[in-house]
C-alpha cells in the first residue's frame, strides 16, 4: 500500500471511529446505562456509608475480620459492576453491524473508498473504547466509594482491572462479529448465551474442585475455554483478594482459579474472534 | 459509443435456487444517462450491488470506471444513492454530507464548501442543522442524492432517486441529473417512473429475470411512430397500399391506425394518399411511450391479477 493509501485508510478508521462516538453518545441506551451505573453507585456508596459509619462495621473487630468483610463488600459492589459492564459491552454493539445491513445504511458507507475491514475494526476500537470507560467508570466507581467511606483498597487493582477488560472485550468482539452474520435479536440471545455458558463452566469448575471430581473440573475448564468471559471474572475476584481472605470460604472465594494461561488463551479468543468477524463482514452480501 | 465506464460480460448470481441474475451483458459509455428497466424482481437492485461491489458475482466479469467491480479506486470515483436512502437518524443534514466526504478523503475547507454547494442545490440550507429523524422523505430523498455527489463523481448510480418526492422533488431530480449530463457525467439510473427515465435518460435496457432483453436509444429516434389517419373513401386497394408505409394497420370506421418506422415516411404517406384522390381530414403522429414499448417487451405474464 502507498503512503497516501495508508492515509486513506487511516482517516477512513478515524472517521468510522468518529460516526460510532457520535452514534452511541446519541444513543437512548447509553444514556440510560449510564443511568443504571450512577444508580449502582449511589445504591452501594448509600449501603457502605451507612455499614461502616453507623452499624455494625462501625464496631471494632479484629483487622483480619475487617479485612475480610471489606474485600467481600467490595467485590459484591465490584460482581454487578462487572456484570453492568457485560451487558454494556454486549448490547451496546448488538445493532450496529446488523442495524446497518437490515436497514440498508451499510450500503451507502461500504461502496464508498473504504474497505469493509476498515470498517468493522473502526467500530470495534469505538465501542471497545467506550466499554472501557464504562468499566472504568463502574468498577473504579465502586473502589473510590469504600476508599472514601471506609478508607480500603483492594490489592492488585491495576492487574485485575485488565482482566476485567478482557472479559468485557470477548462479549464485545462476539457481539460484533456476531452482527456480520446475524440478525440483532438472534446476535444478542446467541452472545448471552455465551455469557451463561461461561457462568456454568464456572460452577462447574468450582464444584468439581471442590468436591475433588477431575471430570467436573475438566468440563468447567473446557467450556472456559469456549467462553473465556466467567473465568476472566474468577481470575480478577482471586487477585482482588489478600492471601488469607483466598484461603477462607466465601462467595466470592474460588475453589478454581484460571491460571495466568487463561488470560493468554483470552486474548487469542479476542484476536481469533475479530479477525472471524472480519473475514465474515468482508464476505457478506450487502 | 464513447468510451465505456461500465461493461461487463454474462454477470451472474444466485441466491441459494433463486438466480437473481442470469446473465447480465452491459457496456454504459462516458457521459450517458443510462436507464435500467424491468418489473419487480428483475434483478435490477442485485444488478446494481453487483457493479457496486456489494455482491461477489457468482460468475462473469465486469469492470466499473476501468478497474474490476467493487475495486476502491473505482469507488472513490462513484457516487451511490440507494433506494430508500437512510441513515444515522441523530445526524444532522451538514453532519452526514461531512461524514461521507471524510470517506472520500476530503476535509476541511474543501469539504466543508462542497457540503455548502450541495446543500443550496438540493434545497436544504434551511434544515442543514436539523437531525434526519425530524426530516420528511422527500428531504431525507434529497439529502441522500447530496451525499451520492459529494465527491463530484464520474458515474452515479440513482437506485430508484424519485421515490418519495413530490412533482417539485422530481423536478429538481431531473434538473440535477440534466446538470451531471452537462458535465460529462455518467449516470446510472434504475426507476420505475417511466415518465422520469423517458425524459432524462438518452439509452435504456430492459431486464427480464436477470438478463437484457432490449436496448433502446431514446436520444436518437426511437424508430416507432404511431399514426391515426382519417382518410375517405376508404377502399381495399388503399388498405393494401398503405402496407408498404407500415405495419399493425388497424381500421375503426373512419380512423385507420399504424405504426411507421420513421418520422421521414409521414409526408410521403400524405402525398401518396391525396395522389390517389382521396380526402385526407387528418394525420396525428404519435411516438410510443416507454410505457408501451415496456408493456409489449416485457408482455402481459408480467402484469399483475
Amino acid at each position: 500500500m502507498t503512503a497516501n493509501g495508508r492515509d486513506e485508510s487511516l482517516q477512513g478508521l478515524l472517521t468510522i471511529i468518529h460516526l460510532t462516538w457520535i452514534e452511541a453518545r446519541r444513543m437512548r441506551f447509553t444514556l440510560a446505562s449510564l443511568i443504571c451505573a450512577l444508580l449502582l453507585l449511589v445504591v452501594f456508596g448509600t449501603s457502605v456509608y451507612f455499614l461502616y459509619r453507623f452499624g455494625p462495621g462501625a464496631v471494632p473487630r479484629p483487622a483480619f475480620i475487617r479485612q475480610a468483610q471489606l474485600e467481600t463488600l467490595t467485590l459484591a459492589g465490584l460482581y454487578v459492576a462487572n456484570f453492568l459492564a457485560l451487558a454494556f459491552s454486549v448490547l451496546l454493539p448488538v445493532d450496529s453491524l446488523s442495524g446497518e445491513i437490515d436497514s440498508g445504511v451499510i450500503q451507502t458507507i461500504a461502496s464508498k473508498p473504504v474497505s469493509r475491514s476498515t470498517i468493522v475494526l473502526g467500530k470495534w476500537l469505538a465501542f471497545l473504547g467506550m466499554a472501557t470507560g464504562y468499566l472504568l467508570l463502574v468498577t473504579l466507581g465502586v473502589v473510590l466509594l469504600v476508599r472514601l467511606f471506609t478508607g480500603f483498597v483492594p490489592p492488585h487493582l491495576a492487574t485485575a482491572l485488565p482482566v476485567l477488560l478482557l472479559g468485557a472485550a470477548t462479549l464485545l468482539t462476539l457481539s460484533i462479529a456476531g452482527g456480520t452474520r446475524m440478525k440483532t435479536i438472534t446476535n444478542a440471545i446467541v452472545v448471552f448465551g455465551f455469557y451463561a455458558l461461561a457462568f456454568i463452566g464456572g460452577w462447574i469448575e468450582t464444584i468439581g474442585a471442590l468436591l475433588g471430581s477431575d471430570a467436573a473440573r475438566y468440563i468447567g475448564t473446557a467450556i472456559s475455554l469456549v467462553s473465556p468471559v466467567d473465568a476472566m471474572w474468577r481470575l480478577a475476584a482471586h487477585r482482588l483478594q489478600s492471601p488469607l481472605v483466598q484461603q477462607l470460604p466465601g462467595p466470592f472465594s474460588s475453589a478454581a482459579v484460571p491460571s495466568a494461561a487463561m488470560v493468554v488463551w483470552a486474548v487469542g479468543y479476542v484476536i481469533a474472534t475479530l479477525l472471524a468477524a472480519l473475514r465474515g463482514f468482508r464476505t457478506r452480501a450487502l | 459509443m464513447s468510451e465505456a465506464v461500465v461493461q461487463t460480460r454474462s454477470l451472474r448470481r444466485q441466491f441459494g435456487a433463486t438466480v437473481a441474475v442470469a446473465d447480465l451483458s452491459l457496456s454504459i459509455g462516458r457521459g450517458e444517462i443510462f436507464g435500467f428497466l424491468g418489473p419487480n424482481g428483475a434483478g435490477k437492485t442485485t444488478s446494481l450491488k453487483l457493479l457496486l461491489g456489494l455482491l461477489e458475482p457468482g460468475g462473469g466479469t465486469g469492470e466499473v470506471l476501468g478497474a474490476p467491480l467493487g475495486e476502491r479506486r473505482a469507488r472513490a470515483r462513484i457516487g451511490f444513492l440507494p433506494e430508500h436512502f437512510r441513515f444515522h437518524s441523530c445526524l444532522t443534514g451538514r453532519e452526514l454530507l461531512r461524514f461521507h466526504g471524510k470517506l472520500h478523503g476530503m476535509r476541511g475547507a474543501v469539504l466543508e464548501r462542497r457540503i455548502d454547494e450541495l446543500l443550496v442545490r438540493v434545497d436544504l440550507t434551511d434544515a442543514e442543522g436539523r437531525p434526519l429523524r425530524e426530516y420528511s422523505k422527500g428531504m431525507t430523498q434529497r439529502v441522500g442524492l447530496a451525499q451520492a455527489l459529494i465527491n463530484d463523481p464520474e458515474l452515479v448510480f440513482l437506485d430508484e432517486p424519485t421515490s418519495g418526492l413530490d412533482p417539485l422533488g422530481r423536478l429538481l431530480v431531473r434538473d440535477i441529473i440534466q446538470e451531471l449530463r452537462d458535465r460529462g457525467t455518467t449516470v446510472f439510473l434504475n426507476s420505475h417512473l417511466l415518465g422520469e427515465v423517458e425524459a432524462t435518460c438518452d439509452r435504456v435496457v430492459f431486464v427480464r429475470e436477470g438478463r437484457v432483453v432490449r436496448e433502446l436509444s431514446l436520444a436518437q429516434s426511437v424508430g416507432d411512430i404511431a399514426v391515426e389517419l382519417r382518410v375517405a373513401p376508404l377502399d381495399p386497394a388503399t388498405l393494401a397500399g398503405l402496407a408498404q408505409f407500415g405495419s399493425a394497420i388497424t381500421r375503426t370506421r373512419e380512423l385507420l391506425r399504424m405504426r411507421v418506422s420513421d418520422e421521414s415516411v409521414l409526408p410521403k404517406l400524405a402525398a401518396w394518399l391525396v395522389g390517389r384522390g382521396l380526402s385526407l381530414y387528418e394525420l396525428r403522429s404519435r411516438r410510443r411511450s416507454l410505457e408501451e414499448w415496456f408493456v409489449e417487451i416485457m408482455g402481459d405474464g408480467q402484469r399483475p391479477g
